[in-house]
């Protein structure tokens, strides 16, 4: 285990979560007013529909298959009845698609970002850097399923990538799994941690907006009435109407 | 029932003389920051005319405000679920050149350019790009139906008209349109926005944007089916008319209201059941939608509302207000006033008193001695086709517009014969429904519109609101710009920056910009 393995897979991914859970809470603590999607299409609304609709819908799949593949215990899959062959078919065909998806539309998103002029001039070094940061981590990933996994390659990152970021996560890493880290082939390190190095610069940039995903809206009313009165003192005049 | 105030507007559309005093005034206060330049949260249209945003009432198309979906109200564009699927393109949303591209001329050129053999010029200079630009379109365009021969064939209110026969150059007719944000009683751009960031104030009834929670999701822009919801493309947040809730809430009239030299805006109360909103917006038949919104208003003067106004929390110099209202006088007793498009079924508060064209002219300046017989038919061949206004302010209802018109000229004609001291047909009156008490008091709040008639605007208490600290940064747009150095900085910095304190400021103080 050199240095070099115990910054790359211990150090760097707890700086990281470090960063990417107080930087979020500093910023959604001072910076709500720029806390937003920095929704382009009022500028520029053609291009933007085929990039941000493929590029969005790819990657929630990723998310999901990141999910599946990383933090779901390989042993449950088993238990369930998933056998390798079944699941690595789902990884590469569902997976790869996905991955394409990403691909593409962050491709065409990328392009109108340095072609359109208005989309140019107004946009921020954040926006490139978020950019950028995120088609380099999509590119190497997206080349791992479909020029290593996808051809045979036998590393599975089932029993290696998984059970080490699931260690890392429960604040339990291991000696074992940091070796094995340091032997996946190159492909996956560079991928995990130019991932680690993404969620480091998360909270600063315009990705924020994911967590703004609006689901309360399903079960809100439509129209929303906000009270001069502060909340408490309305609920404390209304008790004292009732009784 | 649930009893609530909103505050409202009535703009009498025979007085505008389209100076755009309130636009401008209005673009003073509120809309002179980067990102807003394109926006006139007031605006005067020239009708007929596609208008600001182009086409912004082709909602067939467009898909603001609500419709009904199986005999439930829905909104046009798609309800929750398809809000969220549809959340990374918003195929429903105008672009900025539906507006039009904001420029700015070159001054610098008149200054600096060196001697030449002609006249230096300043080249328009686009804002959003900062590249020369060809001037295409702009804002207010079709003034005084400036190229309306080709793009009026493209206002859907032409739809019923021979649009042939009424662009021939004997036949054309206008008439100026000021719009501002209705302010609606069931806002389908509240009711659009995922992040819950727009809202209605609970006591006035003023529909706000909180800048602080706005996502940038867009929904509201293209839910409002007047598009008065505008989008800061500088800081990615949903901006809009805020009736200069700062002034009504000191008792002051909106910016556009005070400076408007016609005089002819009207702002008050009207209290309503909240209650009877959806159901009122939800009546089958279009043309029912404005005797529904009526349906919703209730009786200030009824003691039983008045107690139980008083019950529900509405401060007791509020009801008197209601009962003093302009808007409820123009709208709900002397039922002249009329929304803005119904059909879309926000219910809006901004109402408009229809203008009655060159009326001596269709009378032939006949309108001495004249009997309901001859009076009443005219008011089919005026200028601006019935069918016109009836799809502007009644979804088509011909008769309501009539009924209008009618009241309109029988106040006139009875005013000019007590001012002449002439005899007067009083069938006229009966024939418009009207008493001579109830001319008496529409002339005088139409004709010397008072400013203390025109304006019944009861203070905020804001001995209520408790905590006002809480509310800092709640609404208003003082801190301008996201966090620069969170962000990276944007890469092209302005030279001014906007400080919280409100004053303006060198970015770079070491090297003082020319002026």
């Amino acid at each position: 285990m050199t240095k070099l393995d115990i910054f790359l897979w211990i150090i760097l991914p707890y700086i990281s979560i470090t960063i990417f859970i107080l930087g979020h809470i500093y910023r959604y603590n001072t910076d709500q007013f720029g806390w937003t999607a920095k929704s382009s299409e009022f500028l520029e609304k053609k291009r933007l529909r085929f990039g941000s609709t493929v590029f969005h819908w790819g990657i929630i799949f990723v998310f999901f298959g990141h999910v599946a593949g990383l933090l779901i215990p390989k042993l449950w899959f088993d238990v369930l009845g998933i056998t390798d062959d079944m699941y690595h078919f789902g990884a590469i065909w569902f997976g790869g698609l996905a991955g394409l998806a990403v691909v593409i539309g962050g491709f065409f998103l990328f392009l109108r970002r340095v072609a359109v002029k208005r989309i140019v001039k107004n946009s921020s070094v954040s926006d490139y850097v978020a950019l950028i940061m995120l088609g380099i981590v999509v590119l190497v990933g997206f080349t791992n399923t479909a020029g290593y996994t996808a051809t045979g390659g036998d590393f599975d990152y089932r029993v290696t990538i998984g059970p080490w970021l699931r260690e890392i996560l429960t604040l339990q890493p291991s000696q074992g799994m940091v070796l094995a880290m340091a032997q996946a082939p190159i492909g996956f390190q560079l991928h995990v941690s130019l991932a680690f190095v993404l969620f480091a610069i998360w909270p600063f940039t315009r990705l924020v907006h994911v967590f703004s995903l609006p689901l309360k809206y399903l079960t809100r009313n439509y129209v929303v009435y906000r009270n001069q009165k502060p909340y408490h003192k309305a609920k404390v005049a209304q008790k004292k109407e009732i009784n | 029932m649930k009893i609530k105030a909103q505050f409202g507007m009535v703009m009498n559309l025979d007085k505008c003389i389209g100076c755009h005093t309130c636009s401008v005034t209005c673009s003073n206060t509120w809309t002179n920051r980067p990102g807003t330049e394109y926006m006139y949260w007031n605006n005067v249209e020239t009708k007929p005319g596609v208008g600001y945003p182009k086409e912004w009432e082709n909602n067939d198309e467009k898909k603001g405000g609500w419709h009904l979906k199986n005999g439930k109200l829905e909104l046009k564009a798609g309800g929750k679920f398809s809000k969220l699927i549809n959340i990374f393109y918003n195929k429903d949303m105008v672009e900025i050149d539906d507006y039009y591209e904001p420029w700015t001329y070159e001054y610098e050129n008149l200054v600096n350019s060196p001697e030449k053999d002609h006249q230096p010029v300043a080249r328009p200079k686009s804002q959003l790009t900062g590249e020369y630009m060809d001037i295409t379109w702009g804002p207010n365009w079709e003034d005084d139906l400036a190229g309306v021969h080709e793009t009026g064939k493209n206002d859907p209110n032409m739809r019923n008209l021979d649009e042939q026969i009424k662009f021939e150059f004997e036949e054309t007719f206008m008439m100026y349109l000021p719009r501002i944000c209705e302010h609606c009683q069931n806002p389908s751009c509240v009711s659009s926005c995922p992040s819950g960031a727009m809202y209605k104030r609970e006591e006035d009834g003023i529909v706000l944007v909180d800048q602080d929670s706005c996502r940038s999701w867009r929904f509201c822009m293209s839910g409002c089916p007047y598009k008065k919801v505008y989008f800061n493309w500088k800081t990615n947040k949903a901006e809009k008319c805020t009736f200069c809730f700062p002034r009504i809430e000191n008792g002051q009239p909106t910016i556009c209201s005070e400076t408007c030299v016609g005089r002819l805006r009207y702002i008050g109360i009207v209290l309503y059941d909240a209650d009877k909103v959806l159901e009122a917006a939800s009546v089958e038949d279009e043309k029912d939608l404005y005797e529904a919104q009526l349906g919703t208003f209730l009786d200030p003067f009824d003691p039983v509302i008045q107690k139980e106004a008083v019950k529900q929390g509405i401060p007791e110099d509020w009801i008197e207000a209601a009962q003093r209202s302009p808007v409820y006088k123009l709208a709900v007793e002397q039922k002249i006033a009329l929304p803005l498009h119904p059909e879309y079924r926000t219910m809006p508060m901004v109402w408009y008193i229809p203008p009655l064209s060159p009326f001596m002219n269709a009378l032939g300046g006949q309108v001495d001695s004249l009997s309901p017989d001859v009076i009443f038919p005219t008011i089919s061949q005026f200028r601006i086709p019935i069918d016109y206004l009836a799809s502007l302010f009644t979804a088509g209802d011909t008769d309501v517009i009539k009924k209008v018109l009618r009241k309109l000229v029988a106040m006139r004609t009875y005013m000019r014969s007590v001012q002449l001291n002439k005899p007067f047909d009083k069938s006229i009156l009966e024939a418009a429904d009207m008493t001579e008490e109830v001319a008496e008091e529409m002339y005088k709040l139409s004709a010397i519109a008072k400013y203390e008639d025109r304006y019944v605007i009861p203070k905020s208490h804001r001995e209520d609101s408790g905590d006002m600290f809480s509310h800092q940064g709640n609404a208003g747009f003082e801190f301008m710009e996201a966090c620069r150095s969170c962000m990276g900085g944007s890469s092209e910095a302005d030279p001014l920056e906007y400080y919280e304190s409100g004053f303006w400021r060198e970015l770079d103080e070491s090297s003082p910009k020319g002026v």
